[in-house]
């Protein structure tokens, strides 16, 4: 999918679980790419990821790591 | 085949009681009914059939025929006995000389005034008023013209010196049935049922006396002008000829009839399919189908000519390339092309670049079989289904809140309601017969609150008026939702005692914390939902004080950037009221197509086996791989969206797509042509070459509702028979054909067959990896007509409410909601909010529905715009208008009206030749990737045809369904 697509499609993820209260809302969002993403988008995210994050919220980010 | 009694659906007179018990003796036999029951029915519960005309029990008594009169020892007169409630210790005669002679008396005069060309009238042999001749044993009509006379009856056909100005012709303008006044008897049946079963109100008596005649709409009207729904209740309440189905016309009566369930909406009706061997007569309600309780719509009822469409394509087809005119093959042939072709993608590509879209039209066995297709011999979990772009946040919105994805209550839950909410429905037109059921609440008192971009028919028609219509920005839902518990949680008008005991405290804690700021105040976000906050707030209380509260919705709600967000936000509002968990209550979502619960439930989606669980479960994947002799993979597949993104990508290759049309009800129809252009194998299943064949390289006939067993579950997870009425025209039902392919791949690879041979063994399999579904099997639902699930040892005859004692998940989980504007935006350059929808008479993609006479009422998609914008714009009603957004265009008709706000136009997507999908964008859910049909910024302008895409389209369509001659 376009590099767009997939940040806006990330981004949105984050933005929900930013709201939600508790401390551990990277790894929920982490969680919510293992169990929605196959892994081919979840490849994309993190090779995105590696070339900058290009637009990503920070949240994101750190949750491609426990992708 | 497997024989299966009907129950008893005799005409019991008039409608059933609940009440106290009360015993009084009839014709000297004694028997016990519930209080407030009539003498007529109590009589036929007794077995003992009183002579009627103007009573059925679809409809309250009326008294009007004098024919059921009775005698009551104790008191005077011959009181009607469809009228009279029974008392204890009441002595009935039913048979007495003296109601005999009335009776006579009573029929002789009708049959007076009654054509008597019984043998070629079409209700011959299903005729009431024959048989009550008969039971009253008329021998005689004394009645007749006076020589040289004027006959002075409603019967005789005007002659050329324009004798007779009683008589009407026959009113054929409706396509399914018939008006003929010279057979009606003026019992108001039809009129009644017009009211009490169907709330439209369309029908009247006008005038008085003898001149008392039936009247659709106004004087000028015809049935097909007036404000008739062709519901067909009429039809079914007339007892004689005067509203008569066309094709019994045609046909003759039936001889025998089948209990079976309607292939269109998620409400699930049952039907009797009546039949002359394997013609179908007619399509009835069945008065037992516990989620129609004996009522239709235009659809089920009269929409299946598309079943022998001369469109349908009945031999299977396979071509090279897309640009290629299709082959006829044989099944092996068609076959075995499409298994080495999905093989070599495989070998070339790698295991994942295939995968399968299961149908929401097809029967729970079927979906069953295409997602084992994809888990157990394409060894992925590529399947995804059609519930992805309408109710998937459902899915997930109440599995986190509540624990499970469906929706709490059954149907007659409705009739315990004292305050609706309708969010993001239109149930008059996508849940005809719920509405109708809903509307009858309404009428007996319960209040009405609609959240809506659109004033929706419910919002004000006959008898029925909502106490609060919230007509909210499109997009806006989890701000309105919000505001609306800021309300409750301010006000303090919460049920603390069930969210301590039934919720999750700490959690509510921080909700209440969340939704008490005052940015999610309904002053707050008025600018932003453009809903009054003084309406608002009242709405709020009238919902939380009112009794018993019941929150119902569609799509409006997850077809949203925020789909699950508001589901949830749903679900917030039903815990923080304590609406969940008995009779009149709960979360309802109405699901768009017939089988999309049971779709769902089937292990559809990529993420999930059958029964909700996840694939990365290793002991839910165990059961899998023990029954199927496979072992599966414990990553999630693709999406229907992910699927074309990766064919564009270049990464998927291969889709069987089952009984959907992905080109046509997809959003952003651009992007979906070019993910199957990119694909090199895509097998299409279908009825009919519909859009996506456009871009397939085999065709594989499919088969209708009539033609296999299996079964489907409705919205309020009603697991219900679907029986096989005649032969496949094609050759073999679905389920088969999966079956084949699946054999003929595992012949590739050296698997292991599958060989079932009846959908009750597909069943089994199910009922013995599925908890939820473990009690279930073809027995048990011939035993009991239907039954919701969970159905297993501790619900061994299913469960119609769900989470009574506690929730699925156990407590309760409130979850923040936060209003995240969609990135969808309005400009300068597309200021307009475009919402699309469906009308009553059409269904989906249409691919049905357009093939029947239901295009009579609606022959075209139109755009509905306010008339402020349509004067902006120069704009007519009826001109053609170009619609426009960042993803394409199209054009269409305009329809001014006031039912849309200004700023937001709305229109219907069941016509390929508009496709309102090339307008709607990508964005979607942010959970679940449901797409975001309800909100696209547009811009429409004036125009003078068709678009070029549209033409090109159009072009390129014929071109791909050209079938070359079969070879000698």
């Amino acid at each position: 999918m376009s590099p767009e697509k997939m940040v806006h499609m990330a981004n949105q993820i984050a933005t929900f679980f930013k709201s939600q209260p508790g401390e551990d809302q990277a790894e929920r969002v982490a969680g919510h790419l293992r169990d929605f993403w196959e892994p081919r988008m979840r490849e994309q995210l993190k090779a995105h990821v590696a070339k900058g994050g290009d637009g990503l919220d920070d949240l994101v980010i750190e949750a491609s790591e426990r992708v | 085949m497997k024989d299966f009694i009907i129950p008893d659906d005799r005409d019991m007179g008039t409608p059933a009681r609940t009440g106290a018990p009360v015993t009084l003796t009839i014709d000297g036999f004694e028997v016990t009914v519930p209080e407030g029951t009539s003498v007529m029915r109590a009589a036929a519960e007794a077995g003992i059939s009183v002579p009627k005309l103007c009573a059925t029990d679809s409809v309250e008594a009326f008294g009007s025929c004098r024919l059921c009169v009775v005698e009551i020892e104790g008191r005077r007169g011959t009181p009607s006995s469809c009228t009279t409630p029974v008392a204890p210790g009441m002595v009935v005669h039913t048979g007495s000389s003296k109601v005999r002679k009335i009776r006579r008396g009573v029929m002789e005069l009708y049959i007076s005034d009654h054509p008597l060309d019984c043998l070629t009238c079409s209700a011959n042999g299903d005729c009431e008023l024959q048989d009550m001749a008969g039971a009253v044993g008329l021998r005689d009509v004394r009645y007749t013209a006076p020589e040289g006379g004027a006959l002075d009856n409603h019967f005789e056909a005007r002659n050329t010196s324009g004798e007779n100005h009683r008589y009407l012709p026959k009113d054929e303008s409706n396509p399914y049935f018939t008006y003929d006044p010279s057979k009606c008897i003026v019992c108001s049946r039809c009129v009644r049922a017009c009211e009490e079963v169907q709330g439209t109100f369309a029908l009247t008596i006008e005038g008085r006396g003898f001149d008392s005649r039936v009247s659709a709409g106004n004087a000028l009207d015809d049935f097909l002008s007036s404000d008739c729904v062709s519901c067909g209740a009429c039809v079914q309440a007339c007892p004689t000829a005067t509203l008569q189905e066309k094709s019994v016309v045609e046909l003759g009566t039936p001889e025998r009839s089948v209990v079976t369930t309607c292939a269109y909406c998620g409400v699930g009706c049952s039907f009797k399919a009546e039949m002359q061997g394997d013609t179908l007569v007619r399509m009835v309600p069945w008065k037992n189908g516990k989620a129609n309780r004996g009522h239709s719509c235009v659809k089920g009822r009269f929409a299946y000519g598309y079943a022998h469409h001369q469109d349908r394509i009945l031999n299977p087809m396979i071509r090279e390339n897309i640009t290629d005119p299709w082959r006829e093959v044989s099944w092996d042939e068609a076959l075995s092309f499409a298994a080495s072709r999905m093989r070599g993608l495989q070998e070339t590509y790698g295991q994942k670049s295939i995968g399968v879209i299961t149908s929401s039209r097809c029967t729970n066995e079927e979906t069953y079989l295409v997602q084992k297709l994809a888990r157990a011999v394409f060894m992925n979990n590529n399947t995804d289904t059609c519930a992805r772009v309408c109710h998937s946040p459902t899915g997930y919105g109440l599995g986190q809140t509540f624990g499970t994805s469906a929706g709490t209550q059954d149907f007659d839950s409705v009739e315990h309601t004292d305050v609706v909410i309708v969010i993001g429905a239109n149930p008059t037109d996508g849940h005809p017969v719920f509405a109708s059921r809903l509307k009858k609440r309404l009428r007996a008192g319960a209040k009405l609150i609609v959240i809506d971009p659109r004033r929706i028919d419910l919002v004000k028609s006959a008898h029925v008026e909502a106490a609060h219509h919230l007509p909210l920005r499109p997009g806006t839902n989890v701000a309105v939702v919000t505001a609306l518990a800021h309300t409750i949680v301010t006000e303090k008008l919460y049920d603390e005692e069930f969210i301590r005991t039934r919720c999750d405290w700490d959690e509510f804690q921080a909700y209440a914390e969340f939704v008490s700021d005052p940015r999610h105040s309904p002053e707050a976000t008025e600018e932003l939902t453009r809903v009054p906050a003084a309406e608002l707030r009242a709405a709020a209380r009238l919902f939380a004080t009112g009794g018993n509260g019941a929150i119902y919705y569609g799509l409006g709600v997850t077809e949203h950037s925020q789909g699950s967000t508001t589901v949830m936000g749903i679900a917030n509002l039903a815990m923080l009221t304590g609406n969940v968990g008995r009779p009149g209550v709960g979360v309802n979502p109405l699901r768009g197509q017939n089988n999309v619960q049971g779709s769902c439930d089937m292990g559809s989606f990529p993420h999930e086996l059958p029964g909700y669980r996840h694939v990365k479960l290793p002991e839910v994947r165990k059961i899998f791989e023990d029954a199927w002799g496979v072992s599966i993979d414990p990553e999630p597949g693709l999406r229907i969206p992910n699927m074309l993104d990766a064919a564009v990508d270049g990464t998927f290759k291969g889709l069987y797509c089952q009984g959907e049309d992905i080109l046509q009800s997809d959003p952003d129809t651009k992007h979906v042509a070019a993910g199957l252009a990119a694909m090199e194998c895509v097998i299409v299943h279908d009825l009919f070459l519909n859009e996506t064949a456009n871009y397939a390289h085999v065709f594989l006939p499919g088969s209708t509702f009539l033609e296999k067993d299996g079964t489907f579950t409705n919205a309020e997870r009603r697991i219900n028979r679907v029986r096989k009425v005649m032969a496949p025209m094609n050759g073999y039902s679905d389920w088969e054909v999966t079956q084949l392919l699946a054999n003929a791949m595992l012949k590739e690879s050296g698997g292991a067959n599958w060989t079932y041979t009846h959908p009750s063994q597909i069943m089994d399999e199910i009922a013995a990896t599925t908890p939820s579904f473990a009690g279930v099997t073809y027995d048990l639902l011939d035993e009991k007509g239907s039954v919701q699930w969970p159905c297993n040892e501790d619900h061994p005859d299913g469960t119609p409410l769900m989470h009574v004692d506690g929730f699925m998940r156990g407590k309760g989980r409130f979850i923040v909601t936060e209003y995240v504007a969609t990135d969808e935006k309005t400009g300068p350059r597309f200021p307009l909010l475009l919402t699309t929808g469906r009308v009553l008479s059409q269904y989906n993609v249409g691919a049905q529905t357009r093939r029947t006479a239901n295009s009579i009422w609606h022959g075209e998609d139109v755009l509905e715009i306010h008339p402020h914008d349509a004067e902006n714009r120069g704009l007519h009603e009826g001109d053609w208008v170009k619609l426009a957004s960042r993803s394409g265009e199209t054009a269409l008709r305009a329809h001014i009206t006031e039912r849309v706000a200004p700023g937001v136009v709305y229109t219907t997507f069941h016509h390929p030749d508009t496709q309102a999908n090339v307008v709607t964008t990508d964005f979607s859910d942010w959970a679940t990737n449901c797409p975001e049909y309800k909100v696209t910024a547009v811009q429409v302008s004036a125009s003078n045809g068709p678009s070029e895409w549209q033409e090109d389209y159009a072009a390129q369509a014929e071109q791909s369904r050209r079938i070359l001659p079969a070879a000698e």
